[in-house]
């Protein structure tokens, strides 16, 4: 019987690497290849952690199965007289077993720092290739004036998305930090050109929200009372999921929404054609038989 | 409460008289349990039962969020009927909030927490260290007993919701984060309901500073004559370290959760910014701030995860050390390990908000100090391996529930650095991912250890031993229940599956995560039907099973010195401690234990090293 524990257990491990192995070509991975550069960043990282983790995994339990496998020799008949090895510990074993994992632990830890604060640290954003994207959708803006594109306000069960409207010559204003009478909106409909980072406040008009995009690998909780600026960059005009990933509510499951990464061209046209539908009274139109 | 001295010998003498009724009525502990009694084994029992129920509760809740998983929106078979609000039984997503809801909370604070510092806490720290009793015999029976009053708060917001109603309940998850928790009108469960959910963990909140406080004056000052810190076993290393986090954590959630009740109640707003519309209401007055909830709650809700697993770190060790027929390799770096991962405990709280919009400089400390856990961790890993190299181990079922411990336990902390490294949270942060990791630690080490260390004190506690063949079956069926279930969980958080939705197929790029669903689905109902094994094998050994002596596994530990069960006041020969617990298969001793109670021969060379400095009376 103990032979079969034995085995019990140096079976998992290996079916959990097995699994695991198998996963990518089973489809239970990652949704497709990060959309945006720093998505594949922390895939990479993520990558680099599993690697290191599975050496960790399969060392740990290999040696767990072997220290079994000796224990049950051990207590095999003819050992049977013999008592067990009296060993308090090894000092140099400790000092050993602590600083190899201390110093992978630490090159972990710092080896993520840039990516983190490339994404949340304010002065670490890539500010210029931001300024860039604005200048080709051509907004007129000074450099007190937020970055930010879109405010990308939260709420039970649905994100609100609040564009600058347009100047009387036809550029884009900046986005400002109270609602304009120019500003136009849409739900659960956020559309922004692709290929260049842009900027986006995130706000919550109630309880807790959060921000996913996971094909992006972007994730940012709206929190009350608070405005925190993301950005994002979709390598791909393509429509990508937007979620809501933190509990909000009854309805939480079905905060959905989507983002357009788009053509700058075509983010403008998107813009011109929210403006005539909001500015649209319809008093003028011509009855027409066929829209009734 | 008696000084050192007087412990030595109140234990034997004083009430011997009772001991030698007791001691062949295996029944005689049981039998007090429905009762009144301040003895510290009593309650200890009481715990372990209570517990026992509770997690079969929040099993129960758990199949029920499984099953809404696989099969969304179909009608629950049978227990369907029960839920009248929702025809035939469906799983609406307010009643799938409730359910996850409520069964992290009956596991947390209900199950987990009590079982070990309630159950074995109570069971062991006296027995282990020599004394006749807790500290504060009373103060222990009303932690056991203010349990109650939370358990019916927890019960009522089941039932009691802005009325009664068989759909009510709590629907914020287990972290109640404001505003959601804040405010009547943000949610159906956010009325009356909430504020049950917060009486219940404040009443479970003073049952573990009661335990916290007397299991840390047990400890200091009512160890038997020779009992040093460094001879205590690593059980009693893993439940001292763990009160004192309690003692210094929970101060702060039960802050926390006055300033909630206040913010629901008084109109204070700690936590509510202004100028929120919640529910087309209009707009909240406030000045608050929801983040403060967060750094609060995890300020304790951190160490409660290690609250919840370094007393059954010590057990484990004890039990694999015993069955082994080995020394623990490394005392002293586990001693130490034990407290390092305390200290650090406390100030990792906020990795639990690295998305959470904090400032961003924090996101970088937390990640340090939280990859730094897993140093002293791993230290423990390999020196638990460490004591089976080399060893003779018995393959029964205690060991097998410590080995399962020390491999679930390495498969749960490996994937903590993956949410450690702030990065890569960003995409797992709320997906299953974290869901796979919390239940490997909680439950692939803790109840792994739990289950063990039931099979092991069982003999102490009632003087019979459990089933051997159930037990077995019930750990195969639990371990391979277990995986089936939460291993796919880190698949399905790569694969970017939220956490807490009802229906995750409504989005397309999670739709062929079904089938892996409704796999899990079917492990967790294997694994929730092997626990009433469990429970059988526990209850029928109490009548049919072989009886046990004093000390059935031939281990070192003072707790075995005692008859089984022990009598009132524990001991009847008075215990004098004179070596550590571990020296099993020791050259200089016949047989291969040696316990820390046996009188040394007169001829021992090392005697004068050993002989304590007080003298048995």
């Amino acid at each position: 019987m103990k032979w079969f524990w034995c085995l019990f257990f140096a079976f998992w491990p290996t079916l959990t690497v097995a699994l695991c192995l198998a996963s990518p070509g089973l489809g239970w991975w990652f949704p497709g290849e990060a959309a945006s550069p720093l998505g594949q960043r922390i895939d990479d990282l993520f990558y680099l952690i599993l690697i290191i983790c599975t050496i960790a995994f399969i060392g740990t339990q290999a040696g767990l199965a072997y220290v079994l496998f000796r224990g049950a020799y051990d207590t095999e008949p003819e050992a049977v007289t013999k008592k067990a090895w009296h060993s308090h510990g090894s000092h140099e074993l400790e000092v050993i077993w602590s600083v190899i994992p201390a110093i992978v632990l630490l090159f972990i830890a710092f080896y993520q720092m840039d990516v983190w604060a490339e994404y949340r640290v304010k002065s670490a954003f890539p500010r210029d290739k931001m300024e860039t994207a604005l200048k080709r959708v051509n907004q007129k803006r000074t450099t007190k004036d937020s970055l930010a594109l879109a405010e990308v306000t939260a709420r039970q069960f649905e994100w609100l998305i609040r564009y600058p409207g347009f100047n009387d010559d036809g550029t884009l204003k900046p986005l400002m930090k109270d609602p304009q009478p120019t500003d136009l909106y849409a739900v659960n409909d956020l559309h922004l050109p692709a290929s260049a980072p842009v900027m986006i406040n995130l706000r919550t008009m109630d309880v807790q929200h959060s921000f996913f995009l996971p094909e992006l690998r972007i994730k940012q909780d709206a929190v009350p009372g608070l405005t925190i600026p993301i950005w994002l960059e979709a390598n791909k005009q393509q429509t990508y999921q937007l979620l809501c990933a933190e509990l909000c509510g009854w309805g939480h499951y079905k905060m959905k929404a989507r983002f357009v990464a788009e053509s700058d061209e075509n983010f403008i046209e998107y813009l011109r054609q929210l403006e005539r539908e909001q500015n649209e009274d319809r008093v003028d139109d011509e009855p027409e038989p066929s829209d009734e | 409460m008696s000084s050192v001295a007087a412990t030595a010998d109140s234990a034997g003498h004083d009430h011997d008289h009772g001991h030698h009724a007791h001691v062949d009525d295996h029944l005689a502990l049981l039998k007090a349990v429905p009762f009144w009694s301040t003895d510290h084994k009593v309650i200890g029992i009481q715990f372990l039962l209570t517990t026992l129920v509770m997690m079969m509760v929040g099993g129960a809740l758990a199949l029920g969020v499984r099953w809404q998983l696989a099969f969304p929106w179909e009608n629950m078979p049978i227990i369907g009927a029960f839920f009248p609000a929702s025809a035939g039984g469906q799983v609406t997503p307010e009643f799938y909030t409730m359910l996850f809801t409520m069964h992290a909370t009956v596991m947390i604070f209900l199950v987990i927490i009590p079982v070990l510092a309630g159950a074995f806490g109570n069971f062991l720290i006296p027995l282990m260290i020599g004394a006749d009793d807790m500290a504060f015999p009373l103060l222990n029976a009303l932690s056991f007993w203010v349990m109650l009053p939370a358990i019916f708060f927890f019960g009522m917001s089941f039932v009691w919701n802005d009325g009664w109603g068989p759909n009510a309940g709590p629907g914020a998850g287990w972290t109640s984060y404001p505003a959601l928790s804040a405010i009547k009108a943000a949610a159906p469960g956010s009325g009356w309901a909430q504020f049950w959910w917060l009486m219940g963990v404040t009443c479970v909140g003073f049952s573990s500073m009661m335990g916290s406080i007397n299991y840390m004056t047990t400890i200091i000052n009512m160890r038997a004559p020779g009992m040093t810190l460094l001879r205590m076993p690593l059980t009693i290393w893993g439940m001292f370290i763990t009160a004192v986090l309690q003692a210094f954590a929970l101060p702060v959630l039960t802050a926390a959760g006055f300033m909630l009740v206040a913010d629901r109640t008084l109109g204070t707003c700690f936590f509510i910014p202004s100028g929120l519309v919640v529910n087309n209401a209009a707009p909240t007055v406030g000045g608050g701030q929801t983040l403060l909830w967060q750094h609060l709650f995890w300020f304790y809700s951190h160490p409660a995860v290690y609250i919840m697993v370094l007393p059954a770190m010590g057990m484990v060790s004890d039990m694999l050390a015993c069955m082994s027929r080995k020394p623990i390799f490394g005392y002293k770096p586990m001693v130490y390990s034990l407290a390092a991962i305390a200290g650090l405990g406390f100030i990792v709280w906020g990795h639990h908000m690295f998305i959470s919009g904090m400032n961003p400089a924090l996101g970088m400390t937390f990640m340090i100090s939280t990859i730094m856990i897993a140093l002293p961790s791993a230290v423990k890993v390999f020196n638990w391996i460490g004591t089976i190299w080399g060893g003779k181990p018995e393959f029964n079922v205690i060991f097998l529930n410590c080995v399962a411990f020390v491999s679930m336990f390495i498969v749960g902390g490996l994937s903590g650095i993956f949410m450690a490294a702030v990065p890569v949270d960003i995409y797992i942060h709320d997906t299953y991912f974290i869901v796979a990791h919390f239940h490997y630690v909680l439950f692939g080490s803790t109840l792994f250890a739990v289950f063990g260390a039931i099979h092991f004190w069982y003999p102490k506690m009632f003087g019979r031993f459990m089933s051997e063949g159930w037990g077995k079956l019930h750990f195969f069926l639990t371990f391979i229940g277990f995986n089936g279930t939460f291993f796919p969980m880190h698949l399905l958080g790569v694969a970017g599956m939220p956490r807490r939705y009802a229906d995750p197929y409504l989005y397309p790029y999670l739709e062929h995560l079904l089938p892996l669903n409704q796999f899990m689905t079917v492990s967790a109902a294997v694994m929730g039907f092997a626990q009433f094994i469990l429970i059988g094998n526990f209850i029928f050994s109490l009548f049919s099973s072989r009886k046990a002596g004093r000390n059935p596994w031939n281990a070192n530990g003072l707790e075995w010195h005692a008859p089984s069960p022990p009598g009132h006041g524990n001991f009847d020969i008075p215990a004098v401690v004179y070596r550590g617990p571990y020296e099993y298969s020791s050259p200089e001793h016949d047989s291969d234990y040696w316990p820390q109670a046996e009188v040394p021969k007169p001829v021992v060379e090392h005697e004068s090293e050993t002989t304590p400095k007080i003298a048995p009376a």
